[in-house]
């Protein structure tokens, strides 16, 4: 069920072809290059090739090579961590009256600024190795891919098709096969979609902690982003210029590779009964499904997925909700929630006590007040990024979505485009203001939206080129046009979409303060007035009250952003213009 | 002990707590012996509890009170020897029909060889030979319920449950596939030894069943047992055949709620569940009836045949004209009234009077809801009001659809609108008086 099952003619035929030599070969130096690299990953901090690095061209693969490493192992934590919170937090009624708001909070939690804490943890977990470090890089990377994924996981369980269930009740099922046969599937395309969002995401995490300063201690993960950041610091332009080209290289091979043939496969498991119109299969998911010996290894891993699928394992995860039946039960339940509610809140209440004292012995209340209008000016660059960034996208993005060939341009080069790290392409910039001797208050502020104003416009485009035809022609019909067509078609068309893309903007924007308000160029240090230059300055002062001080500040901030501005507009949005 | 016996279930009761009112009943004293070699049909309309029973006896849903016991057993849970076909079909869209029809075997830990074998017997007795590898979505509806069916025949149930398994089919595959599932029957062929099906199709119950159990609503109890002794095949036009339709007919319109008989659920009487018919289609029965053929009088089955309405979608229409006093039913007759003649003779805005001044007088509820607003200082209403006095007496699903039915005949009475954003009750558009 894994894997497309093969077609009955390709069956009678099992020897290889001249594209089998090609795969295999790509297949065994993938594996070569993932040991080479893994075999970095344990040496000892103190060794000399563990952290050292060059601006060498010829050393730059293998630093590609490690910084790919870190998201996949990111993005297999994330994924373990997906099926686990979400079967919990689905399952358990209790657990997911807790868990689900915490996940909105975690998404809300700016990762760099939380960076310097899991440094200090996962290197305290493996003192005097570099593991310590890949492994806060990795959860680095892990907390900016986790969150969105376990809520589409969590929503599929939540929204699963009431028959399918007791289908799998009414042939008796175990719940480890009904995981693999119902939710999973059920799941895949939304989770699909959202490991890809992430992966893109991700990115800009990876390459933002590879160098870490804090307090009197840097250090440099051999990656992409710390070959930046040495360059940065020995002011070489054409180092930059050529991190920057393999990390195109990277994205590029990460899109077409991984990007385009995942999300065609998870069309398989869209929950539709109707056979629609299919996109011509992407070149890698046409190789995997035409190579014979691919296949044949494809259908291989196929196969014992499914099979451990349907072992009859029997984790009884649910409590049988179904045979609650009488007042007494009820009366225990209730029991049980306010026990677990008291419980949730004394713990709660617990850690605001030791934040506060622990923020409190290090920072006055004056500095809170100040914390907080470094905030406002932070909040006040992020609302007019996303004001410029709409007003410049959305006209273009529905323009482009109503053309299907300029559409087919541009989707990929928008993905391409919203998954590159934007923080490679600060440097230009930064060497722009301090050569023309601009304001840093000003012109560092459209880096925060650099990476992240592609969201914008890829949903919008989404949104216009899925108007449905029939309306087109109506608004054609009644002659609509101008301002009268973009209030009545178009806007309420692209609304929800463009709703989805600025929170996902927004939120990245906040997130991109943290290094996007502070820059350098060799000696030369810009800073402008914002929050997350705060949290910058001082995670290099290894200051960690007025970090925990910086970050509680922001994650306040964007949580009640969410709640007052965007959860009114998305709701909105998805119950008046929707089709 | 019988040995025929597969099934017995005693004074099965299904109701949902509520808190802030008594229990909603929604199955009340229900007892149902099923024995090897018959095909039982569950006949209601909907909302009838007929559904539930299904779940209950599937052990998907255990019985508030009760005793079910399943080859002399208590059953708790999902049963072996126990299949069900869904009315949605239920098929997993990931996986082939092959794998579909696997699922079952599957799920007992069968071996993949002998799995094999038997899903291949399976699809090749229910006529899917050759579709093995296609998708459900590659199938047509007919298709695909024959899937839903091979993959619980494969299991080789004693029992096998339907749950309106051609009410998503249109007329002619349904009728195929009837015609094969009785012929497989008759020829001793299916693997399974007994039958239990719900339908709303009173042709089809009788074209089927051994036995029919007729469900009365609100509470959803069996009121009437009738056996057909019919040989299969059946012909619909066997006078023998069409007197047990006309019979069922009349059960069901028997009990049919009138406003001076309906047991008011609360003192008011606001609280009578309605059900959301159109305002067209009301419009439009009455205009049939008016006109040749019928002129004023109609036979139920001979309605829903040229129609081509089934009795779920006839008896709510019929029985939403007959609480407006605008046609009354009748031992399995709809007869137009005078309103309804003054309703059929008049142009669009009369109408509207006429409709609007029927609401006000036979439906408490709309009453209601514009006296409130007329007294209100700015001629609005929360809904929620009135939704929480339904669900005191009713279910919220009922209670749902009878806003819904309220708001529909509100609107085109012009009586009163409807914010739905505000979700609030208005006198915007209407003339205040």
């Amino acid at each position: 069920m894994f894997l497309p099952a093969p077609t009955a003619a390709s069956r009678t035929r099992r020897l290889p072809n001249q594209w089998d030599l090609a795969a295999l070969l790509f297949v065994l130096g993938a594996l070569a290059a993932f040991a080479h690299g893994a075999a970095g990953t344990l040496a000892p901090i103190d060794a000399p090739e563990a952290t050292h690095l060059s601006l060498a061209a010829t050393d730059l693969p293998y630093y590609a090579l490690r910084t790919v490493m870190r998201m996949f192992a990111a993005m297999a934590a994330s994924l373990l961590f997906t099926f686990a919170f979400a079967t919990l937090a689905a399952k358990s009624r209790r657990a997911g009256a807790l868990l689900i708001p915490l996940l909105d909070i975690l998404q809300s939690v700016p990762i760099l600024g939380f960076l310097s804490f899991t440094i200090a943890f996962f290197m305290g977990l493996f003192p005097g190795q570099i593991l310590g470090l890949e492994l806060a890089a990795i959860f680095a990377i892990f907390t900016s891919q986790a969150w969105n994924m376990a809520f589409v996981m969590y929503q599929s369980l939540t929204t699963l098709p009431q028959d399918l269930v007791e289908a799998t009740r009414a042939y008796r099922l175990t719940a480890w096969q009904r995981f693999w046969r119902l939710e999973v599937p059920f799941a895949m395309p939304g989770l699909v979609w959202n490991m890809v969002l992430s992966m893109s995401g991700g990115w800009f995490f990876v390459v933002a902690s590879e160098a870490i300063t804090l307090g009197d201690a840097t250090w440099r993960l051999p990656g992409i982003g710390s070959y930046v950041a040495l360059a940065l610091e020995q002011r070489d332009l054409g180092a930059i210029g050529l991190a920057v080209l393999a990390m195109g290289l990277v994205i590029l091979a990460y899109d077409q590779l991984i990007f385009r043939p995942l999300v065609a496969w998870s069309g398989k498991f869209r929950f539709e009964t109707t056979a629609g119109a299919n996109a011509p299969d992407p070149w890698v998911l046409a190789l995997l499904r035409r190579t014979r010996v691919l296949r044949r290894a494809a259908e291989g891993l196929g196969a014992a997925l499914t099979a451990i699928g349907s072992l009859r394992l029997s984790l009884r995860l649910q409590p049988s909700r179904r045979h609650t039946r009488g007042g007494s039960r009820v009366a225990m339940g209730r029991a049980g929630d306010i026990a677990f509610g008291l419980a949730v809140a004394a713990l709660a209440g617990l850690a605001l006590w030791h934040l506060t004292v622990y923020v409190a012995a290090a920072v006055s209340w004056a500095e809170l007040g100040e914390v907080l209008v470094l905030a406002l000016f932070t909040l006040l660059r992020v609302a007019v990024m996303i004001g410029l960034a709409s007003v410049i996208w959305l006209p273009a993005g529905a323009w482009l979505g109503r053309r299907p060939a300029l559409t087919r341009l541009a989707q990929p080069a928008i993905q391409f485009l919203a998954a590159f790290p934007a923080n490679l392409l600060f440097p230009p910039f930064v060497v722009g203001i301090v050569h023309f001797g601009l304001s840093p208050e000003i012109w560092l502020s459209p880096l925060m939206v650099l990476g992240t104003q592609w969201y914008i416009l890829f949903n919008v485009i989404a949104a216009s080129a899925a108007l449905p035809g029939d309306l087109a022609e109506a608004a054609g019909t009644l002659r609509l046009s101008g301002w009268l067509w973009w209030r009545r078609v178009m806007w309420p068309a692209i609304l929800p979409a463009y709703v989805t893309g600025a929170i996902t903007a927004s939120g990245g924007a906040w997130n991109a303060a943290i290094v996007a308000e502070v820059a350098a160029w060799g000696d030369t240090k810009l800073a402008a007035t914002g929050l997350g230059a705060y949290i910058a300055q001082a995670t290099e002062a290894g200051d960690f009250p007025r970090i925990a001080l910086g970050v509680a500040v922001m994650v306040v901030f964007v949580v009640v952003i969410n709640r007052l501005l965007w959860r009114p507009l998305a709701a909105f949005a998805a119950r008046r213009a929707t089709f | 002990m019988d040995h025929d016996i597969l099934l017995e279930m005693r004074g099965c009761r299904q109701a949902y707590h509520k808190d802030s009112a008594a229990d909603l009943v929604v199955l009340d004293d229900v007892n149902l012996t099923l024995r090897a070699g018959e095909i039982v049909g569950l006949l209601g309309r909907s909302g009838s509890g007929k559904s539930t029973l299904l779940r209950i006896v599937a052990g998907l849903l255990p019985p508030t009170q009760g005793e079910v016991r399943w080859r002399g057993a208590p059953l708790a849970g999902p049963a072996e020897g126990i299949a069900m076909v869904f009315q949605s079909f239920a098929l997993f869209p990931w996986l082939t029909v092959q794998q579909n029809v696997e699922l079952g075997l599957e799920a007992q830990g069968i071996p993949r060889a002998e799995r094999e074998r038997r899903a291949e017997e399976a699809i090749a007795l229910i006529g899917l030979g050759g579709f093995e590898g296609a998708y459900p979505k590659e199938l047509s509806g007919g298709m695909r319920q024959r899937v839903g069916l091979a993959r619980a025949l494969v299991v080789h149930p004693d029992l096998l449950l339907m749950d309106e398994p051609f009410s998503a089919l249109d007329v002619l595959t349904a009728e195929t596939l009837r015609t094969d599932l009785i012929d497989l029957w008759s020829e001793g062929r299916l693997p399974a030894r007994a039958l239990l099906m719900v339908t709303h199709g009173i042709e089809e119950a009788v074209l089927m069943c051994d036995r029919i159990l007729v469900f009365a609503s609100n509470p959803g109890r069996v009121e009437h047992e009738l056996r057909v002794t019919l040989p299969h095949p059946r012909n619909r036009h066997d006078r023998a055949f069409v007197r047990i339709v006309d019979d069922i007919y009349g059960l069901l319109t028997r009990r049919a709620p009138t406003p001076g008989r309906a047991a008011p659920a609360d003192e008011t009487g606001l609280a009578t569940p309605l059900h959301p018919v159109s305002t067209n289609l009301m419009a439009g029965l009455l205009e049939t009836l008016a006109a040749p053929p019928y002129r004023g009088r109609a036979d139920l089955p001979a309605l829903a045949s040229a129609l081509q309405l089934e009795v779920d979608d006839l008896l709510p229409l019929g029985e939403a004209l007959a609480l407006l006093r605008l046609a009354e039913l009748a031992e399995g007759d709809l007869r137009l009234l005078e309103a309804g003649r003054s309703f059929v003779d008049a142009d669009t805005e009369p109408r509207k009077l006429l409709f609007a001044g029927a609401l006000r007088t036979h439906v408490r509820l709309a009453a209601t809801i514009r006296r409130t607003l007329d007294e209100r200082w700015n001629h609005r209403v929360p809904a929620l009001r009135f939704r929480d006095e339904l669900e005191d007496h009713m279910s919220p699903d009922y209670a749902e659809a009878t806003l819904r039915a309220v708001i529909g005949w509100g609107r085109y009475a012009e009586l009163f609108g409807y914010d739905e954003d505000a979700d609030q009750f208005t006198l915007e558009d209407q003339e205040v008086g």
